[in-house]
């Protein structure tokens, strides 16, 4: 007996927390989401979520076993499937699926495993995979088809999504011809539930919110990232609300539409490539708030978000070196 | 909103098995083994020789050095070697083996229950009476008490804290003390008061020992100056520094001594020791152990003579059971594993926690997630996961300027990594190795 007593170091105990259950946790809370792509998009989420999902742990099984000769640790933790699954939300619901298994390539082949692997990345893989696709096949990823078409994959109708019709506005001419595109855009409500077309893991506001609360609830992130990054999206988009209430939409309207919520709850707040820090994150949260508005109103594209994360992902370094957490003393050292 | 500290901390399961076991007097031992290095400080020079017949309360070492303590035999009986055995730390050390004959004491201690309420000492007799006695903190870090006591002349103390928080999970040593000696303690603390010439104390106790702060709260209103404050269960609340911020909300700035902020804390068992040396004349040679863990068939609190084999007091709950993996000399957070159960009690030994194998087995490390869980965790504000990058790399440069030294060793990061990484043991890696250059680098000068 004596001799097999186990002898390590403090502490003698650990919390129980693991990287499965935080990624199974994120995977829970995506859930909402997904079940109402499935409602509004049928077929084509299912079809497209599947295939990026199975795509991305194939290549992340494939490339640590054949290219990084690492065994399998990184498959089961669920980092994968999180991946598939925020690509495919970043995705419209008919991209043919050779496309999807090109972007999941690139999201875990060029933006997880060339960089060596969960942890290592400096940019968001699934982000990663979508502007690549976004810059590569700007026709199949820009045709969006319209909500409600249950069964619909290949020969979806397509229609205009909110934010280009924001961007029509802005760019118009003259000012009925903004009034009529601003005309067109749903009213909040429906934005909030999902009547809006798009990507098709960011119809619904209010699915995502639930998965925001669900993370938030089971301590798997903190609130720091999506809040500034709403707040500070709310506040510059009501600045310039104000200015020109004819050319530019209500801040709700901006925060309810595009992939701003899956962007601020699930992209913006990946462990890997956001801040240590809580000031950090607040940071990191405002700049791409803003960064999200300039694009969405100045910018060549609708849409804002993945660019704006994938840049402050690369600021996420500078940030954690100029961003130390408060240290204890520091109050009384002041004084 | 119950008071706290300020930055990080965790809540781990608080698993208080043996809470409300009265305190049982241990049995003597047939051979006590009484360490000679109880405290931070240098080792104490032995004063008996092989043969020597001691009493129990005779004082076989003295200090060697300022901040070093007096050691007293906890038994009667004679001398049979100096020698070394392992201690906690798992190193051998010197210590006195006494072999056992009879339980004689000392005349001059005062063996009745009676309370002693009146103290007609003065500061300078109290700390002289408290350093005779070898009373060092009896929290776990045993620092010499005489030597807190005594700040140095540029600080000023403003009030007593008395740490009766136990944010250790298992330990209740210092719970029951209080339901028993709740009495004694206050004379204990009124006494502290008076050697450091504060009139206020606080008494901070977690919350999750309602019974003890209701009785701590009535029994304090005949004491002048003493006040109870409950705090919220959070670990690690009974860090010094941690304590003085929750109950002052004052920090201790880093490199600082805590009594900068003008608090001298001191566990509750050690204000209950300085009762006992003050009032009754009685030197510190037995504590209140807490022996328990899942397996034990009857986790207990124990009053156990000093040099006590801890297999003793294990088999006083049942023996070691079956499945144990790993016996823990202190808590599970920052208790150290015992290479082996004939390790002898010592002033600082709060509790034997057994484990068994499953809960012994440390998960298996992967890479970092850059969660930031260690971030929030940590409660002098470091960010750990860096820490334990650059400790894993060997830029030890680095760690010191990424404030390694401020590291307390809670674990508090280790404990909630969700990718079960060392992080604490790589801190203290840094820390061995940032400290080694600052000596060097000091020793230049």
């Amino acid at each position: 007996m004596e001799n097999k007593l186990i002898v390590s170091l403090s502490p003698h105990v650990h919390g129980g927390d693991s990287v499965q259950k935080n990624m199974y946790g994120v995977l829970i809370a995506l859930i909402p989401a997904f079940l109402v792509s499935l409602y509004f998009f049928g077929l084509g989420a299912l079809i497209v979520t599947a295939t990026s999902v199975a795509a991305c742990l194939f290549f992340e099984w494939a490339i640590g076993k054949y290219v990084m000769k690492k065994p399998a640790t990184t498959i089961c933790d669920g980092s994968a499937i999180i991946t598939g699954v925020l690509l495919a939300f970043n995705l419209p619901s008919n991209l043919p699926i050779w496309i999807i298994i090109v972007g999941a390539l690139f999201a875990i082949g060029v933006g997880k495993m060339s960089f060596g692997g969960l942890g290592c990345n400096p940019f968001n893989p699934a982000l990663a995979g979508r502007v690549f696709l976004l810059l590569s096949f700007p026709v199949q990823m820009t045709s969006w088809p319209v909500v409600g078409q249950l069964t619909a994959y290949t020969d979806a109708t397509t229609g205009a999504t909110p934010l280009a019709l924001m961007k029509q506005a802005i760019h118009a001419t003259d000012k009925s011809a903004a009034m009529d595109a601003l005309s067109q855009i749903p009213d909040a409500l429906s934005l909030l539930i999902g009547q809006n077309g798009g990507c098709l893991g960011e119809v619904s506001a209010l699915a995502l919110l639930i998965g925001l609360v669900y993370m938030l609830w089971k301590k798997i992130i903190t609130w720091h990232i999506p809040v500034s990054i709403l707040a500070t999206v709310f506040i510059f988009a009501g600045i310039m609300h104000l200015t020109d209430p004819e050319k530019y939409v209500s801040p709700v309207l901006q925060l309810l539409s595009g992939g701003l919520m899956l962007g601020a709850v699930f992209m913006a707040t990946d462990y890997v490539t956001s801040p240590m820090s809580k000031k950090g994150m607040l940071i990191y949260g405002v700049c791409i708030g803003l960064l999200t508005v300039v694009i969405r109103l100045f910018g060549a594209y609708p849409e804002g978000m993945s660019f704006a994360i994938l840049i402050m992902n690369a600021f996420t370094p500078l940030i954690n070196t100029y961003c130390k957490p408060k240290r204890f003393g520091e109050v009384a050292k002041k004084k | 909103m119950l008071k706290t500290f300020s930055i990080g901390g965790v809540h781990p399961h608080e698993n208080k098995l043996s809470a409300h076991q009265p305190i049982i007097t241990a049995e003597v031992p047939a051979k006590a083994v009484i360490l000679l290095g109880q405290h931070i400080g240098a080792p104490a020079k032995p004063i008996v020789a092989k043969g020597d017949v001691v009493k129990v309360g005779t004082k076989i070492a003295e200090p060697a050095g300022f901040v070093s303590a007096a050691i007293h035999s906890s038994v009667s009986g004679k001398v049979s070697k100096i020698d070394t055995i392992v201690d906690a730390s798992g190193y051998a050390k010197p210590a006195i083996f006494i072999d056992v004959e009879g339980d004689e004491w000392e005349e001059t201690i005062d063996r009745s229950t009676t309370l002693v309420k009146e103290c007609n000492l003065s500061a300078e007799e109290i700390v002289k009476k408290i350093a005779d006695a070898g009373i060092v903190g009896l929290g776990g870090a045993c620092f010499p008490t005489q030597v807190k006591l005594c700040p140095p002349p540029s600080f000023k103390a403003e009030c007593v804290i008395i740490n009766a928080v136990e944010c250790e999970p298992y330990l209740t040593a210092d719970h029951q003390l209080m339901l028993e000696h709740a009495e004694e303690i206050m004379v204990g603390v009124s006494i502290l008061m008076k050697a450091v010439k504060v009139n206020k104390a606080f008494i901070g106790i977690e919350n999750n020992k309602p019974d003890a702060i209701e009785l701590m709260t009535k029994v304090a209103v005949n004491y002048a100056g003493i006040e109870i404050v409950p705090l919220k269960v959070k670990y690690p609340q009974g860090g010094e520094k941690q304590l003085i911020d929750a109950i002052t909300k004052r920090q201790v700035a880093s490199g600082a001594l805590p009594i900068s902020t003008g608090a001298v804390v001191q566990n509750v068992g050690t204000a209950f020791a300085v009762y006992e040396a003050v009032q009754k004349n009685k030197p510190l040679f037995e504590r209140v152990v807490t022996v328990t863990g899942k397996s034990v068939a009857k986790p207990s609190n124990f009053l156990a003579r000093i040099g006590t084999p801890m297999k003793q007091l294990i088999d006083a709950c049942g023996g070691l059971p079956e499945d144990t993996g790993k016996v823990i000399g202190g808590g599970p957070m920052m208790g150290k594993a015992l290479v082996n159960t004939e390790v002898p009690t010592a002033k600082g030994s709060s509790g034997i926690l057994i484990m068994n194998r499953k809960e012994a087995k440390r998960g298996e490390a992967q890479t970092c997630i850059r969660c930031a869980k260690c971030v929030s965790a940590c409660p002098m504000g470091l960010e750990p996961y860096l820490l334990g990058a650059l400790s894993e790399n060997g830029d030890f440069e680095r760690m010191e300027k990424e404030r390694i030294m401020d590291c307390i060793e809670c674990g508090s990061c280790q404990f909630t990594c969700p990718a079960n990484r060392p992080l604490l043991d790589y801190c203290r890696l840094g820390k061995g190795k940032v400290g080694g250059m600052i000596r060097a680098r000091q020793a230049k000068k």
